[in-house]
């Protein structure tokens, strides 16, 4: 599904990602962790085309398509989604017209007629119990005066309506609480099919309780250092980087 | 010759038909405003009011006058369709600053209709308003239309009656020469009578305009007023727009201005708030691209205690469009307890548009409550990625920003069908979508 081959990215001139070689297979879910500053955010964004990086070198391959030439919203539309570590608050653009926006222009690049406001609002009501996200907050503009756990939330939900094949988590579980977090998971859970992918950025073993991966990478260094079985996190989470840093000989 | 000089001529070689086509009312004031015209001239270089716009460059263009108010052949009732029948409203005429006849109105003591007519028939009625606050204020522009102006609209609404229906007024600009149109709308609202009234300005041909307008508005006692002001004209007009309010105790007055289209405009705008309790707010959007200039300046006087004013103007600017708002508001010393904000907010698209904004406060008073803001920025570019991420194209993206931006403006609206209009009309600016206004007959010719 995604191949990624010897991925170089800088931005600003600085090289943050240094050769990235990865290969997510239909209905896998991967992990990333990594020490602050490794290159997880930078490879997430490179990934959606954030126009601040600039890809020097590599190949990305998306269902056979080379992604690295295709605008983010068409990104989007092949279905990529990222669940942003930080969500943009957008003052005076609602929810609903956001998210009718986001459905519409997806239908159209696959040749669907617009759907019709009955249906969507229905499609809204059923995602939203999804994340068990209130109303009021659908009503209110795009993740403008949420907290943070809302909008986290409200990035599932996205996600929940766009039905992506593969998703991105960058550290969605950064400033969560309990019950957020095991929400938030539950609807990733949920949205787990063998055609579907995902990859979750985090710093901690906790989100990898909830939402199981079958392989764990460790970045570091703009490169992927490790690649193991979820038994990895636990040893992480036990013993923190250090010890891989010294198995490079660092 | 300079420009001046051309229109003093011309005031007095046409002195005698300028007010055979007019009355009394109108004609008595023209040479005193024409002396002050002639002494004051149009604002140069350094006259502070007029810092951002300069009218010597419109005013060089030769244009015709309708000295003989001479009324178009076609019936605009009949061609000009536009959007006014889903707005229902009582829909008026100004064709080149001229009213256009209808059938007055049946409610009681209220009078929509021509200006001159009503100042001919009854002129004593009229003379405590008439120029009143215009002749105030002294400004050269507008003692130019005082000069030269010969008909308009009066609305008339008397002591505790409540006109249901929005008035509409349709300026329509219609010439096949270049053209300088006068026109002046006097509106009188009396003790605890209501009012809305909606002006819209189109331009149907290709040629030159120069559109001078002056408001008068007399708000009484626990009055309530609404002037919605919607410009859809082109490139090629110039609009200078004076508005002069005064308000008493406990009324309540909202204008709101759009600028869709235009070439140059400058809105002046006046507010004496001269009883206790009086509430006036304030609004403008512009939306300006290509060569455009939006200007708008507004003076609100808090002369007495318990007064709020409330300021909220956004523009949009892209290409080399440039936008001005200056907002002044004086606090009196008497003026205890006074409310004022003024916010002033706008979003460049390029680095060759440009925006000056000036929000001031004069304040006299020690015991009062006033703020004011203005920021000048560029379309959010996080907010544009998060929305190309859900898949929505950078264009589209835009728009939902900018559309999102000055919607606020728009809700200051208090006719449901009007805001509505509104948003779909602004969606099309947007789009690109709105060079000529869809609908009517005329601009289809």
């Amino acid at each position: 599904m995604l191949v990624i081959k010897d991925l170089h990215a800088s931005i600003n001139g600085k090289e943050i990602l240094k050769g990235i070689n990865l290969n997510v297979k239909p209905g896998e879910v991967h992990a990333i962790m990594g020490p602050n500053g490794a290159g997880k955010s930078t490879m997430s964004n490179v990934l959606v085309g954030h126009p601040k990086y600039v890809v020097t070198k590599g190949s990305v391959t998306f269902n056979g398509k080379n992604l690295l030439d295709m605008a983010p919203e068409v990104r989007s539309h092949e279905g990529l989604f990222l669940s942003f570590q930080y969500p943009v608050e957008i003052p005076g653009v609602s929810m609903v017209n956001f998210m009718r926006s986001a459905i519409n222009e997806q239908r159209k690049y696959h040749n669907l007629e617009p759907l019709a406001a009955g249906k969507f609002l229905k499609l809204m009501r059923e995602k939203r119990a999804f994340v068990e996200m209130d109303s009021k907050l659908s009503n209110r503009a795009v993740n403008e005066g949420f907290s943070g756990g809302e909008k986290k939330r409200n990035e599932i939900f996205q996600m929940a309506m766009l039905e992506p094949t593969l998703a991105i988590l960058d550290e969605t579980d950064s400033g969560l609480d309990i019950d957020a977090l095991r929400i938030v998971a539950d609807g990733v859970n949920k949205l787990k099919a063998p055609d579907r992918s995902a990859i979750v950025i985090t710093h901690y073993q906790r989100l990898l309780d909830y939402i199981k991966p079958d392989i764990i990478h460790v970045l570091y260094d703009g490169r992927i250092v490790k690649t193991a079985g979820p038994e990895l996190a636990l040893e992480l989470e036990e013993k923190g980087y250090d010890w891989i840093k010294e198995e490079l000989g660092e | 010759m300079n420009i001046e000089q051309q229109y003093i001529d011309l005031f007095e070689e046409q002195y005698d038909a300028l007010c055979h086509n007019s009355t009394e009312l109108m004609n008595a004031p023209r040479k005193e405003a024409m002396a002050h015209f002639e002494k004051q001239g149009i604002p140069k270089k350094g006259v502070e009011r007029y810092r951002y716009t300069r009218l010597d460059d419109v005013l060089k263009v030769d244009y015709g006058v309708n000295m003989q108010c001479l009324l178009p052949k076609f019936n605009p009732y009949k061609e000009f369709e536009c959007d006014a029948k889903g707005l229902g409203t009582d829909l008026h005429f100004l064709v080149n600053g001229v009213y256009y006849d209808k059938k007055p109105s049946d409610a009681e003591g209220v009078y929509v209709g021509s200006l001159k007519k009503f100042a001919a028939e009854h002129p004593e009625r009229l003379r405590p308003y008439y120029n009143r606050l215009a002749a105030a204020q002294k400004d050269s522009m507008a003692e130019f239309n005082t000069a030269f102006v010969q008909d308009g609209l009066l609305l008339f609404v008397p002591r505790n009656t409540k006109v249901e229906d929005t008035i509409q007024l349709i300026n329509i600009l219609h010439s096949n020469v270049d053209m300088i149109i006068f026109r002046r709308i006097l509106v009188v609202i009396e003790q605890g009578a209501e009012a809305k009234l909606l002006l819209c300005d189109h331009v149907t041909q290709q040629q030159r305009y120069f559109s001078s307008q002056v408001i008068e508005v007399f708000v009484g006692e626990n009055a309530h007023l609404d002037i919605y002001d919607l410009e859809e004209t082109h490139n090629l007009t110039a609009r200078v727009n004076h508005v002069y309010v005064e308000q008493e105790g406990n009324s309540n007055v909202v204008i709101n201005g759009t600028t869709l289209h235009n070439g140059l405009t400058r809105n002046d705008i006046y507010v004496d708030m001269i009883g206790q309790g009086a509430n006036v707010e304030l609004s403008g959007m512009a939306i300006a691209d290509k060569e455009q200039h939006v200007d708008n300046h507004t003076f609100v006087r808090h002369k007495v205690p318990n007064c709020t004013s409330h300021e909220l103007f956004k523009y949009v600017l892209d290409d080399v469009a440039v936008g001005a708002y200056s907002g002044r508001v004086l606090v009196e010393r008497d003026a205890q307890k006074s409310y004022s904000e003024q916010s002033s907010k706008n979003l460049c698209l390029n680095s060759k548009a440009h925006m000056y904004t000036q929000p001031q406060l004069e304040i006299y008073a020690d015991d009062v409550k006033c703020s004011h803001g203005a920021t000048v920025g560029q379309l959010d570019e996080d907010a544009l990625f998060y929305m190309m991420q859900r898949g929505i194209p950078k264009t589209e993206a835009r728009m939902l920003l900018m559309f999102a931006f000055v919607s606020d403006v728009i809700d200051q609206i208090r006719i449901p069908s009007l805001q509505e209009r509104l948003h779909h009309l602004t969606e099309q600016r947007f789009r690109g979508e709105l060079d000529q206004c869809a609908g009517c007959a005329l601009c289809q010719k």
